[in-house]
């Protein structure tokens, strides 16, 4: 019983970690709290509290564009780093990201698919571009199976390098006789991402799947660790490895089809925040793909608040999280990629 | 309670049918016995201890886990019985030790669910049984080959199994590491933990084995005690080259020095 207990006793690392909870958690409020009042109206500053009591516009201009827009954009950090730190397990390799497998081209094609030749109404542009993102993951998944070479995490990869060449050749022939004028600039900024045109409705109809989703990936969050291992050792670990994958890869993939089709294409979110998240509270997924989830709602929220305010016409989204994420994955580069873990 | 704990009956089994790696294996396994398979390169050591696990179904005849096929085993209810430590294993985010070694704790854990306190506990006496409780707090990357190997024997054990399959548990260690391996698997034996593992090495076979399991590409096995399979014809028939045994009555690890 002594044994058992002074066994029990040596845990180092818990309470040291506890504070980085708070600071997150603080962190993320603060930064929401903060991003109602901050834009520009018309100039670049804060609302006052007194603006928000007494004047209808700026009433209408928080309530209806800025928190919908603000959800939107901290759902979009959440679900791209929680897809990200799925798909880097799944394959076990920190440099994928949840556009892999043909989700991102599929997207792309179905979006500019329905911007020529469907008259281009936003549900349509929104709905075709989910449907084709997880049709990317069904082709991929399909075209694995038929795939005769190698184990089952390299046929999927093949096969994903097969899909998103497939759908980014369908894509360059669809812009290719897209209106130059019209629909040409459309398809372009679509493929650059942004929130501007966010409402409560185009908020509220990706909710669902993007709750759905979050929701199975933080339940199977301790058991993503064993999907990171091989396949052989994970089976004799008492899972079913093929099915678990296929499970969190539906998941991660509805959650990421619903939000990109409302933001468009928005990367680097996926692939540079699960890393942080690693170097922040170690590799198990119990506590990185939380620690995620709230680091990516909170880098949603900042790029989302430089989108809108560092310039008098918007920067689109999909820009500033790219070079954002880009100086931080040279940063993590230099600082050693790959086994970054301890804290 | 049967005495047999795993029993390979009529069992065939092949990559492909023009190359059958088993025809007719018929084996049982013991309760509380250590036993070691031994065979040359690609004779199907490593295919037989799949077949165990259940990562393997045989083309014809079953594998039995207490008198039970294995497919009647759920996922879990077999994590729960059959461990298995692979030869190597790809890492490729850096764990705690403890957290890998909780990994083990999987099969007694509800789908969504996490380890917990007795987990934790679980996890930590695996560790003491596998001779390593100091590393819980070390990182697994950074571990040398023969503690990386120790981890995983740890994790193995928490998933507290009727049965320990290693593969090769030996192939990558110096001699040191080497000695502290058999030691360790001595130690749970004489716990009367049931063992089957492959090795190349006939040295280890005799040091630690209450049985050697001779896969000679017959298609089937060679059953004994290590004293009657481990001689100098036995081995010389199955490596098919002449082998010279030497026994060495000594509590220390034996070397042989031969130069060519």
């Amino acid at each position: 019983m002594n044994e058992d207990a002074s066994l029990l006793k040596a845990r180092p690392d818990r309470a040291r970690k506890k504070w980085v909870w708070a600071v997150l958690v603080a962190a993320l409020v603060l930064l929401l709290a903060l991003s109602v009042f901050l834009g520009r109206y018309p100039q670049v500053g804060f609302l006052r509290l007194s603006q928000l009591r007494e004047n209808l516009l700026a009433q209408l201009l928080v309530v209806n564009v800025r928190l919908p827009r603000l959800l939107t954009a901290l759902l979009l950090g959440m679900v791209l780093a929680a897809s990200g730190t799925v798909f880097q397990m799944i394959f076990a390799n920190p440099l994928v990201e949840p556009g892999f497998l043909g989700v991102s081209q599929g997207a792309a094609f179905g979006a500019a698919l329905a911007i020529v030749f469907f008259s281009a109404s936003a549900a349509l542009v929104q709905g075709m571009a989910a449907l084709f993102a997880f049709a990317g993951l069904g082709f991929s998944y399909l075209l694995a199976r038929r795939i005769r070479v190698g184990s089952w995490l390299l046929r999927l990869v093949l096969a994903g390098i097969a899909v998103s060449a497939l759908f980014s050749a369908g894509l360059g022939i669809v812009k290719y006789l897209a209106d130059p004028l019209r629909q040409l600039p459309e398809i372009t900024f679509w493929m650059l991402g942004g929130l501007a045109s966010i409402t409560w409705t185009k908020f509220l109809a990706v909710l669902p799947a993007c709750f759905l989703g979050l929701t199975v990936i933080f339940a199977f969050r301790w058991r993503l660790n064993l999907l990171a291992l091989d396949e052989t050792t994970a089976f004799s670990l008492g899972a079913a490895p093929r099915r678990e994958r296929l499970v969190m890869m539906i998941a991660a993939v509805l959650a990421t089809s619903a939000i990109i089709s409302v933001a468009g294409m928005v990367g680097w979110i996926g692939l540079i925040i699960p890393h942080i998240a690693r170097r922040l509270v170690g590799s198990d997924t119990r506590r990185n793909l939380p620690a995620a989830i709230l680091l990516g709602g909170a880098f949603g929220v900042i790029c989302d608040d430089l989108a809108r305010m560092l310039m008098a016409g918007e920067i689109p989204l999909g820009i500033l999280t790219s070079l954002l994420g880009a100086a931080i994955f040279i940063l993590l580069m230099a600082r050693g990629l790959g086994k970054e873990v301890r804290s | 309670m049967s005495v047999n704990l795993l029993s390979f009956d009529h069992v065939a089994f092949g990559y492909s049918q023009a190359r059958p790696i088993f025809s007719d294996l018929n084996y049982q396994l013991r309760r509380g016995t250590l036993s070691v398979i031994l065979g040359p390169n690609g004779i199907g050591k490593t295919t037989l201890l799949y077949m165990a696990l259940g990562w393997l179904q045989p083309s014809a005849g079953q594998v039995l886990l207490e008198n039970r096929p294995l497919q009647v085993y759920s996922r879990a209810e077999l994590g729960r019985r059959v461990s298995l430590v692979p030869q190597t294993e790809r890492q490729p985010y850096s764990y705690t030790v403890l957290e890998y070694v909780l990994f083990g704790r999987a099969p007694h854990l509800a789908l969504f669910g996490a380890p917990g306190e007795n987990d934790e506990l679980a996890a930590r006496q695996a560790l003491a049984r596998a001779g390593i409780p100091e590393l819980a707090g070390a990182y697994v990357d950074q571990l040398s080959g023969g503690e990386g190997q120790l981890v995983l024997i740890a994790r193995a054990l928490a998933q507290e199994p009727r049965v320990l399959l290693l593969d090769e548990p030996s192939a990558h260690l110096d001699l040191g590491n080497k000695f502290r391996l058999m030691q360790t698997l001595s130690d749970l034996r004489r716990d009367g933990t049931t063992i089957l593992m492959t090795t190349h090495d006939p040295e280890i076979a005799l040091a630690v084995s209450d049985e050697t399991v001779l896969v000679d590409g017959s298609g089937s096995v060679t059953v004994g005690t290590p004293t009657d399979l481990l001689t100098a014809d036995k081995l010389s028939q199955l490596y098919h080259l002449p082998v010279g045994a030497l026994e060495i009555r000594s509590s220390h690890p034996g070397v042989t020095l031969r130069r060519f």
